[in-house]
This record gives C-alpha cells, sequence and structure tokens, in this order.
C-alpha cells in the first residue's frame, strides 16, 4: 500500500495523475464521434497542425492556449470545407491541410532559431512539467465539453448518424459541426502538453474502439469511452513512474493492451456463443411442400444456359 | 393556407458542373398521392431532395407549404425517409434511438427521453407492426423491420407531407405491401401528402392516383391510367415497353422487357395468356 501512495508524496506526480486522467477521459469522450465520423486520423493531423499555431503564437507572442487552440479551429473548419467537395475525401483533406500547417510550424523553427520553449514537450508530452495554468485550461475544457456534449446529446448523435437528414429534421448541423471542430481543437490544445502531439491521436482513438466492442448503444458508449480514457491516464501515470518511462507512451501502451484484451474476450465470446447457437439450433422450418400438379423439372435447354 | 403543398418553378438542379434535372415545374396539391418513377439516374431522387432543399439548385423557385426553400434550408413539419444506402447499419443506435431522432426538436433539454416520449415511440411502433423492437440494434433487423424504423421515425413528428426514396426496395412482397397500405391510409385517413420515387412500377399502376415521370426533367405526369402507355413509358425509360391489364383485376402491368429483351427468343409462358395489350 505503501509503495501505491508513495507518489503521492510529489506534487508534479498529483498534478500529473489529475491532469492525465482528466485528458484521459477528455479524448475518450471526444474520440467517440471521431470514430463513428470515421474521422480517426483528425486527432493525429490536428495535433500536428495545433504545433504549427504553437509555434506562431510564441513568435507573435500571443498566449500558447489561444493561439494554438484559435490556430487548430480554423484548421479543423478548413478541414469541414475542403472535405465537403465531392472530389476530396476527409482524409485527404485533413493530410493537406495539417501537414501544410506542422510544415509552416518547421519551417519558421528552422528559419528563427532563437526559441527558449520547449517545443519536444509539445511533441512527445511532459506531464511531470504540468503547471497551475495547464490544469485550469485542462479542467475547463473537460467541463465545457462534457457539458455540451450533454446538452447536445441528441443533436450530436443525429448528426453523426445522418448529417442530412439531421437537417432535415432541425438540427442545426452546421451549428453542430461548427462546435465540435471548436470542442475538438479545444480538446488537442489542451491534451498536448500532457501526451504529446504524437500520441493525441491514440488517446483519441483508442478508448472509443475499446469502448464500442463492449456496447451498442451511444449512449453507453460516451459514457465507457470517458470512463476508459480517465482510467488510462490514472493507471498510466502509475506505470509511467513504476517503470520511468514517458507518461504518454505508458498511458497510450495501457490503452492498447486493454483494446488488445477486450479485444480477445469479445471474440472468444463470440466464437462461445455461435458454437453453442448452431449445437442449440433445431431446422428453422420444414421446407415448403411440393405443389402438385405441376410437371417435375426435367433438363431443358434452360439448363444450359451458361454452357 | 397555401393552394399546393408543393410547388416547382423551372427548377433546374446540379452537382458542380454536371446538371440533374433542367426545368422542372411541378405542383402538387395537399393530400395527394403522388409516386416518381424513371430510370436510374434519372434524377427522381434528386427532385425529391430539391423539394427538402437538399440539392444545389441552379436555377427556379420551390415552395414547400406555401413557404420558400432555400438550398440547405430545409422545409418544416415534413417526414423523410431516404435510402437504405445511406445508412451506417454498424453505428451504435437501437431502434428507438433511431425513431426518437424523428422528434428531436421537440424534446426536453436533457439526454435521455422522457416517459411521453418513449410512449409515443412505442405507439408508433407498434402501429408499424415493430413494436417489439425496440430495444434492439438496428444491425440486427432484417430488411422490412430495417425499413418500418425508418418510416417510425419519419412518422414520429406528425408530419404533414412525407418523402419517400424507394421505401419498398430490398423488402419482400408482404412488407411492401404493408407499407404501401399504411401509406395509404396517411394518406386517405391523415390527410398526409406524400410523395415517393419508386422503381416498382406494376406497385405504383395498382396503387398509386398521380404519377410523374422523370428522365432529366419531368417526361409526363398524371393518373395511371394515362401515363401507363407505352410511348410515354417508352420515351421515360428510353427503351421499349409494353403495357398490359391483368384481365382478372383489370390492373395496368408494365412488361418491361417485352419482346426485345435479351431472352426475347423464348415463348411466352402460359401465365402471360391471362393477359391482354393495352395502350
Amino acid at each position: 500500500m505503501a509503495h501505491f501512495t508513495e507518489p503521492f508524496h510529489y506534487e508534479f506526480f498529483r498534478h500529473g495523475l489529475l491532469v492525465a486522467t482528466l485528458v484521459g477521459a477528455l479524448c475518450g469522450m471526444i474520440g467517440v464521434s471521431i470514430i463513428l465520423r470515421r474521422m480517426s486520423y483528425i486527432g493525429h493531423g490536428l495535433s500536428h497542425s495545433v504545433f504549427g499555431g504553437a509555434v506562431v503564437s510564441y513568435l507573435i507572442h500571443w498566449n500558447f492556449y489561444l493561439g494554438a487552440g484559435l490556430w487548430g479551429f480554423l484548421s479543423a473548419l478548413l478541414i469541414n470545407a475542403t472535405a465537403k467537395r465531392r472530389n476530396i475525401g476527409g482524409d485527404a483533406a485533413i493530410g493537406i491541410v495539417t501537414t501544410a500547417s506542422f510544415a509552416l510550424g518547421v519551417a519558421l523553427i528552422s528559419k528563427s532559431r532563437t526559441f527558449t520553449r520547449n517545443f519536444e514537450a509539445a511533441l512527445f508530452g511532459n506531464i511531470l512539467g504540468v503547471t497551475r495554468e495547464d490544469i485550469l485550461v485542462i479542467a475547463a475544457v473537460t467541463a465545457v465539453v462534457a457539458l455540451a456534449m450533454f446538452f447536445g446529446y441528441k443533436q450530436l448523435l443525429f448528426a453523426t448518424f445522418d448529417p442530412e437528414l439531421a437537417r432535415v429534421y432541425g438540427v442545426p448541423t452546421h451549428w453542430v459541426d461548427t462546435g465540435f471542430a471548436l470542442a475538438l481543437a479545444a480538446t488537442v490544445v489542451a491534451s498536448m502538453n500532457v501526451v504529446g502531439v504524437t500520441l493525441i491521436a491514440a488517446a483519441i482513438v483508442i478508448p472509443p474502439t475499446t469502448a464500442r466492442l463492449l456496447t451498442k448503444s451511444f449512449g453507453r458508449l460516451l459514457i465507457l469511452s470517458t470512463a476508459i480514457g480517465a482510467a488510462c491516464g490514472f493507471f498510466g501515470m502509475f506505470l509511467s513512474y513504476e517503470y520511468d518511462v514517458a507518461s504518454g507512451a505508458a498511458i497510450v501502451l495501457l490503452s492498447a493492451a486493454l483494446f488488445a484484451a477486450v479485444y480477445a474476450i469479445t471474440s472468444a465470446k463470440r466464437l462461445l456463443l455461435s458454437h453453442r447457437q448452431v449445437a442449440l439450433s433445431e431446422p428453422l422450418r420444414s421446407p415448403a411442400p411440393p405443389i402438385t400438379g405441376l410437371a417435375p423439372a426435367t433438363a431443358g435447354s434452360d439448363d444450359h444456359l451458361f454452357d | 393556407m397555401a393552394t399546393h403543398a408543393i410547388h416547382l418553378d423551372h427548377v433546374s438542379c446540379a452537382y458542380e458542373a454536371s446538371v440533374v434535372l433542367r426545368d422542372v415545374s411541378l405542383r402538387i396539391p395537399p393530400g395527394q398521392f403522388v409516386g416518381m418513377i424513371g430510370p436510374s439516374g434519372a434524377g427522381k431522387t434528386t427532385l425529391l431532395r430539391s423539394m427538402l432543399g437538399l440539392v444545389p439548385r441552379v436555377d427556379g423557385e420551390v415552395t414547400v407549404r406555401g413557404r420558400a426553400v432555400a438550398p440547405g434550408r430545409p422545409p418544416s413539419g415534413v417526414g423523410y425517409v431516404p435510402q437504405v444506402e445511406t445508412v451506417d447499419w454498424g453505428f451504435p443506435v437501437t431502434v428507438e434511438n433511431v425513431v426518437l431522432m424523428g422528434k428531436v426538436g421537440r424534446m426536453g433539454p436533457w439526454p435521455w427521453p422522457s416517459r411521453a416520449d418513449r410512449r409515443e415511440v412505442a405507439e408508433t411502433l407498434q402501429r408499424l407492426g415493430i413494436g417489439q423492437l425496440g430495444g434492439r440494434h438496428i444491425r440486427e433487423l432484417s430488411g422490412g423491420p430495417q425499413q418500418r424504423t425508418f418510416l417510425a421515425r419519419a412518422l414520429i413528428g406528425r408530419p404533414r407531407l412525407l418523402f419517400l426514396d424507394e421505401p419498398t426496395a430490398s423488402v419482400d412482397v408482404k412488407t411492401r405491401d404493408d407499407i404501401l397500405h399504411l401509406l395509404v391510409q396517411l394518406n386517405r385517413d391523415d390527410g398526409v401528402t406524400v410523395v415517393m420515387t419508386t422503381h416498382e412500377l406494376n406497385t405504383v399502376a395498382a396503387h398509386l392516383p398521380w404519377v410523374v415521370c422523370v428522365n432529366a426533367g419531368i417526361v409526363a405526369q398524371g393518373p395511371p391510367t394515362s401515363i401507363f402507355t407505352a410511348p410515354i413509358l417508352s420515351r421515360t425509360f428510353g427503351t421499349e415497353m409494353r403495357v398490359v391489364r391483368d384481365l382478372e383485376t383489370g390492373n395496368l402491368l408494365v412488361a418491361e422487357a417485352g419482346t426485345h429483351g435479351p431472352f426475347s427468343s423464348r415463348q411466352p409462358s402460359a401465365a402471360s395468356h391471362q393477359l391482354s395489350a393495352t395502350g
């Protein structure tokens, strides 16, 4: 027990644990709509895009969260707008917008070599250097996104299931999409310092994908995915401390292991169930009785149609 | 009250550079039951969707229930059943979830439905003969119950206008008849205006009071008795078609392949002896 409580003596660990749990929950929550919209790549892309915004905001002396958040939001809107062209898929739109933005960040870094800010932390995560400002921002983003999901649940469900039809039934899909882009950008920016640009996609995609193996209901999927994300953040931090590995990597590896375990268990369960059903099943119904009075089928020209 | 439930005035629709419908003018009075027929790619779905403001318009005006419909701004008080091909069957939703979507604008602020909402869903499902399936995932249903689920979603909002895109595609004959009976009942008893696209010419001929032939525009419109003639159908479908009358029921029947199809060298079957050519 003492071994378990030991890291709590350190403030950096308490802060890290709180932030990792919140970020895990936040990414898990927002990830549900991401995977159902088949946009898993957007988390990965947007986190790279935000990196460009982070560099620009540093250069023009803007607040990191404000600059990177605005950049991410505009990138998400641009992706949505580009993807609406019939001959450009969502994946291509993500690829174009986000890599261009990331490249801009890299170009600006290589041009100006006077950075004091640690962009490595933004790339790979530095949960141990979490400040009170980080905690406040992450808590605020988590609370706002959770509230928006709660009160916009029905609209989000319909707009994700069938956006066109949702419009017919009075759902303001444009505002739902815009709000979602804002929430996603805020999630990515808030998570960046914790799990890092390179691992955000996994934190967004793995919890809902794992939860999807366990439920057929959108509501339960949201709750489960949030819980899995939070649990992986919480226990991933312990693993990070115990084995002295990067926090982002520990969280994502734990999520992936959980996914593998759930996948194996649900597959085995399905296999068992189908075997049992086959064993218990009887012929569904007896074949229809033959109609009397008709000439029996004989081999005629029709039987050799494809000879 | 508007004179027409739906009024299209010289409407042309295009997807990017490709014009799909050209100069369509159509007036559908309230309480009408309209079937739109035509070959694949003729623009039936586009015409239906133009009434809902779901396609880009390059010209013309659309008015539904007296109000102008702008592209991207669907009219209110309508029900819409799109083609089932557009449905994401793996999406985690139950039948009840899907039906509740039909009244999304009239529910409370909470994520969960009220008792009254649930009761309304149960009644609608009961009416459609799938009362016991509310908790099932949509993928677990067969074609008939799936189509009834989407019909229930359209009906739970008590629409005055119902738009259906091939509602009887991929369902068995019994389900098709049940769906058509329900639509006829809604139209006759509740005065709901129904507009549907279909490929089932014989079903349309037998049941619907008004038919619109579509092929990049409106080729002809009127009651089946005046529309179901060999020249009009041949012009609509771009291929030779015959129309015959079933001597037993008096219904018009379309013989699509006629004597020119891939198996035209074969002799007519005994079953066709009861039919006589018409039109």
